[in-house]
């Protein structure tokens, strides 16, 4: 009965142990990288790491914007593709489709949901590259490689959609059938319901949404890489190359420790994206868990 | 009247349109991965290691990779199993009564599932250099131990959620403590458990920029937890980043193999999900 008991106690303890450990994570991964962006930012401030677009590493010259407008393009052109879409399809599966088409639907946007980001790069390489250099640049620019923030968005938009459209297909399913019942027998068609009950009562959970797909375009790392050109200037319009932040990280893993401050400027890169994705993910999960809260209550 | 029928038919063939788009490109991507790697599939890719100048076309296989992959993701997988198993039963099991200490550890680890492997990478990276060993099987291995930790912890969290309170009532009433409860709950999640080191084996098989700077690459397989180990997605991205045509090609087999592999995984736990939730109801 006493041993029982204590290994119930022991237990307890050593489980809780394992939570703190591994939830502090968040904390230690913010420290350490903070820990090795020290040097840097001894060396310059936030501000001028932040405004300045002279990258000399061999110099000891770090200036991330290039870098941080490389990431906001791809980033942006992600979402002004996928959102609209996705959002659509999201009304399509929970609203209009029939329960054996959704049935249908579904499995395919999971499937989608894993295939690794090397095999989005890929494709990425394969479909949109020549797709951009041959069909859709010659229209707006004279030359272009394909290898563009274009690219970068597109590849990115394929690969937030089923992020996006599972987020916002669980929100349209928690709002309240009588709500939509009254809108109907009001005499209103089902696409004006959508419009004026379902989408503004859904807002939030968009937002919530969106803002998620945000943070997860923000971190992708190596499909970017392979379409984005890499190229360290600010990109001025959508067929320029880009070089966004993650892929600045990964490519450059192989110098950093030749030459001084190098390591340090790029734990910096790490930091950077580590704090906007954790605000963003704090954001969007706050809203995505009042709302469920106020359903369940 | 009928200009409100028309717009609601217009967005009803938008509608239509988005969702076969955006079905549309999971068949665009395996399609274009199967018609440009099917040409360069063998079985020497499957069963060899590279060869001497197999980077400038000469002959060889990316054994090295599969090998190295399945041991960086499988032990991931192992070792992320033995820390989220004992979370998820104290998030459920042991926080009775603290609502609102157990929801602030989901959001947290909803959080870390949001980070991305490039920090995660970074990070294991800051650890090695920390306990100054250099790139190789064990530096992968915990990256992307890191990285599986929050899917695995919050998979496992929605399967304990999925069994009956009155299960655990009826343990605990009949004296059980609350580990013998979680005992009982253990064995009834079981198929979800399963789901579980799936969706982990698939995330972390296919993740690149974690295994980056911790892995390394090797044209061995490795033979203890010290050496470096190559992976399937660094390999794809070696090779493709190749000016031999032939090499290249080489690297559109090898995304033929990560995506077959991704793809059973996937379609393994969709079936094992559908049933677990047939037995809930």
């Amino acid at each position: 009965m006493q041993i029982r008991i204590l290994k119930d106690k022991i237990l307890s303890k050593l489980m809780l142990v394992f939570t703190l450990a591994s939830v502090s994570l968040l904390l230690i991964i913010g420290i350490g990288l903070y820990v090795h962006s020290i040097p840097i930012l001894e060396k310059s401030s936030w501000g001028t790491l932040v405004t300045s677009s002279i990258w000399k590493p061999l110099k000891g010259l770090f200036g991330f914007y290039p870098f941080i407008m490389g990431t906001l393009w791809v980033t942006g052109i992600a979402i002004v593709i996928a959102l609209p879409l996705c959002l659509l399809t999201a009304l399509f599966v929970v609203e209009y489709a029939h329960a054996g088409i959704r049935r249908v639907l579904v499995p395919f946007i999971n499937l989608l949901s894993g295939i690794p980001p090397v095999i989005f790069g890929v494709w990425g390489v394969l479909f949109i590259i020549p797709l951009i250099q041959n069909y859709i640049a010659p229209h707006f620019v004279e030359f272009s490689t394909g290898y563009s923030v274009l690219a970068g968005g597109i590849v990115l938009a394929v690969m937030i959609f089923p992020l996006i459209v599972s987020i916002i297909s669980e929100v349209l399913n928690t709002i309240p059938q009588e709500l939509k019942d009254a809108s109907l027998s009001l005499g209103a068609t089902k696409w004006e319901t959508i419009k004026k009950i379902v989408l503004r009562k859904a807002l939030p959970g968009i937002i919530a949404a969106v803002v998620l797909a945000i943070s997860r375009a923000f971190g992708e790392t190596i499909a970017v890489l392979m379409v984005c050109g890499n190229n360290a200037v600010v990109p001025h319009s959508v067929f320029d190359p880009g070089y966004p932040l993650p892929a600045l990280i990964a490519n450059n893993y192989g110098e950093m420790l030749s030459i001084p401050l190098y390591d340090s400027a790029l734990m910096f890169a790490a930091l950077l994206l580590f704090i906007i994705i954790l605000l963003f993910n704090i954001i969007s999960r706050l809203i995505l868990a009042r709302l469920e809260r106020k359903l369940t209550s | 009247m009928r200009r409100r029928k028309a717009e609601e038919l217009f967005f009803k063939i938008l509608m239509l349109i988005a969702a076969i788009i955006v079905c549309g490109s999971f068949f665009l991507i395996v399609g274009t991965i199967f018609a440009k790697g099917l040409p360069y599939m063998n079985l020497d890719m499957l069963t060899k290691t590279p060869g001497g100048g197999f980077y400038i076309g000469k002959e060889g296989g990316i054994l090295n990779a599969i090998i190295g992959s399945l041991y960086v993701a499988g032990g991931a997988t192992i070792l992320g199993l033995l820390i989220s198993i004992p979370v998820a039963i104290f998030i459920n099991m042991y926080m009775n009564g603290k609502k609102f200490l157990s929801d602030s550890l989901r959001v947290a680890f909803d959080v870390l599932f949001g980070i991305p492997s490039i920090v995660y990478g970074a990070f294991g990276f800051l650890i090695m250099v920390y306990f100054g060993f250099r790139a190789s099987l064990l530096g992968g291995i915990i990256a992307v131990t890191l990285l599986v930790i929050p899917i695995l912890v919050r998979t496992l969290d929605e399967v304990i959620g999925t069994v009956p309170l009155e299960l655990r009532d009826a343990a605990l009433s009949l004296g059980a403590t609350r580990w013998e409860m979680a005992k009982v709950v253990l064995r009834q999640i079981r198929p979800g458990i399963f789901t579980a080191i799936l969706l982990s084996f698939g995330r972390a098989i296919g993740d690149v920029a974690s295994v980056l700077f911790t892995a390394g690459f090797s044209d061995n397989i490795p033979t203890s937890l010290h050496e470096p180990a190559a992976t399937l997605p660094l390999a794809i991205f070696f090779q493709l980043s190749s000016p031999v045509e032939e090499v290249q090609g080489r690297g559109y087999a090898s995304a033929l193999i990560l995506t077959i592999i991704v793809l059973v995984i996937t379609v393994l736990s969709e079936i094992l999900i559908k049933k677990f939730s047939k037995h809930k109801s």
